[in-house]
């Protein structure tokens, strides 16, 4: 309880003193997981509104899998971004692996089917709703996608939230692909689960703190933007 | 609702007849022939001719479930028949041919944006440019009494004030030919009053309204003609004058004097 007590103490010193190598972490961790999920985006909300959107055979099958994607376990991710990256692989030659990018990559593969498949649900509910009178202005099924997805922008903030709360947190696919190496590709999370098991508690702390903050402030964000969204009804789920 | 099939994006529109649309030649009557809608082996609409005239109101009365919504609906080209021909000035309704006309649906539908961008939208959506759109939007709110609401989200209007902003906004294009789905059958008396005179105003200009209503007293007040369904067929069509004291067909008959049609 000494330990813990005295651990604690110092874990918070490092975070208030703003120790250089704590923030080291914090930063390559924010950077892997933003540019994971700002690229997730990119390609993840054009191909869930397309898919909201459109009327082929198969769909239903494609939606399915999208959603089974959601739950895909970080290791398994890890271990096949591994295959692909290691020197034998397909990607081998691109030398990626133990680098940020290969953390990037991970996260992306985690991250792109909850953007993608939440920014379908969001969109085929606000074209059930705005279907008809887009046709009626004119606007075809495919035309009609920027509107909507400009119109459900609340609501897919709110995904990308989530995508990244997952791709911040998550430890299995970053400890295979990036190695965890000092100064390169050591995040929040592989770190606490080296300095625990080395026994150094504090460091292990300060960042378990951090990553807490960083949940709390991205559920405040979601909770703020459930609430702009009924109050100036702009998002793709309330309905009047 | 799986069996809609909606028109197929980018409906062929070869750039002379897009020519002949911007003239302001009327494409009025609107005709159809053999016009059916059928899911599975339910024939929802089946009508064997009708034409629209060019002036005037033309309101579509008959119980609920008749089929007046998904007639409307096919006339604007937002459903396609399952068999039957649609000319409007001559030509199907594609893309082109719907910009000359416009829709108001029983529930207003309200972009998730502010007042003065639902109006804005409905103009880009026709090609208007900037300038004109901003100096059209400015007049329309002013028309319409938004002004003072022209930031705000267009959904925390009531819903009064939203049916008046999609009448707004449906007649911003200044459409040859409105359609009207049931508009204040959810609405309170005074808001069903304004939107009876934007309608009223509507067809004083000149644009045709084509308005399905349940209510009796609101045909009698804005209709010039009046057309009556039962399960998805078309018992009449007669003018205002005649409808009221001496209706043609059984249903419509009873429908007057009251009586629950099945
Ligand atoms: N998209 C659709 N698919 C299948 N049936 C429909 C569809 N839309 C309406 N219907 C059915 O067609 C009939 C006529 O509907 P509608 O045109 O909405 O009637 P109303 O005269 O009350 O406007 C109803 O029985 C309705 O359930
Ligand atoms: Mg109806």
């Amino acid at each position: 309880m000494q330990d813990f007590a005295q651990a604690l103490l110092s874990a918070l010193a490092l975070v208030i003193t703003g120790d250089g190598e704590l923030w080291a972490i914090v930063l390559l961790s924010l950077k892997v997981s933003i540019t994971a999920v700002v690229f997730a985006a990119c390609v993840g909300m054009p191909l869930g509104a397309a898919l909201a959107v459109s009327r082929f055979r198969g769909r239903r099958v494609v939606t399915v899998i999208l959603n089974a994607l959601m739950g895909l376990p970080p290791v398994v991710v890890g271990l096949f971004v591994y295959l692909a990256l290691s020197a034998s692989g397909p990607l081998g030659v691109l030398h990626l692996l133990y680098t940020p990018t290969a953390m990037i990559i991970a996260q992306f593969i985690l991250v792109l089917p909850i953007v993608a498949t939440l920014t379908r649900q969001t969109v085929e509910d606000l074209d059930a709703e705005y279907r008809l009178q887009l046709r009626s202005f004119g606007l075809s099924r495919f035309s009609s996608v920027p509107t909507l997805l400009w119109d459900a922008r609340i609501s897919l903030m709110t995904a990308l939230l989530a995508g990244f709360g997952r791709a911040i947190a998550e430890v299995g696919a970053v400890i295979i692909v990036g190695g965890n190496i000092n100064h390169v590709t050591r995040v929040m999370t592989t770190t606490i689960a080296l300095e625990t098991s080395k026994g150094n508690l504090a460091l292990a702390l300060a960042l378990g703190v951090v990553l807490i903050l960083i949940a709390i402030l991205v559920n405040a964000a979601v909770s703020a933007l459930g609430t702009a969204s009924t109050r100036g009804a702009t998002t793709g789920l309330a309905h009047a | 609702m799986p069996s809609l099939a909606f028109l197929p994006p980018f409906a062929s529109t070869p750039l002379a007849r897009t020519e002949v649309l911007t003239s302001h030649q009327s494409l009025l009557p609107l005709t159809a022939e053999g016009l059916t809608f059928r899911t599975g082996d339910r024939v929802l609409v089946d009508i064997e001719t009708l034409s629209i005239g060019s002036s005037g109101a033309t309101m579509i009365l008959g119980p609920n479930g008749a089929g007046k919504s998904l007639l409307i609906q096919l006339l604007h080209g937002l459903i396609v028949p399952t068999t039957g021909r649609i000319s409007f000035g001559g030509r199907p309704i594609d893309t082109a041919a719907r910009k000359r006309q416009a829709m108001v649906f029983q529930r207003p539908v309200m972009l998730r944006r502010s007042v003065a961008s639902n109006l804005g939208f409905a103009l880009k959506a026709q090609g208007v440019g900037r300038a004109e759109r901003a100096e059209r939007t400015a007049r329309l709110l002013v028309e319409g009494g938004f002004e003072k609401v022209a930031d705000q989200p267009a959904r925390t209007l009531s819903g009064g004030e939203q049916q008046r902003l999609a009448m707004l906004r449906a007649l911003s294009t200044e459409p040859e030919l409105v359609f009207l789905d049931e508009p204040t059958s959810s609405l309170d008396p005074q808001s069903t009053l304004a939107i009876e005179e934007m309608v009223a105003r509507a067809v004083k200009r000149g644009v045709k309204v084509v308005m399905v209503t349940h209510d009796i007293g609101q045909a009698r007040r804005l209709g010039h003609e009046m057309i009556f369904m039962h399960h998805g067929r078309l018992t009449e069509q007669t003018p205002a004058a005649n409808f009221f004291d001496q209706p043609e067909s059984a249903p419509a008959r009873d429908f007057l004097a009251g009586q629950i049609l099945t």
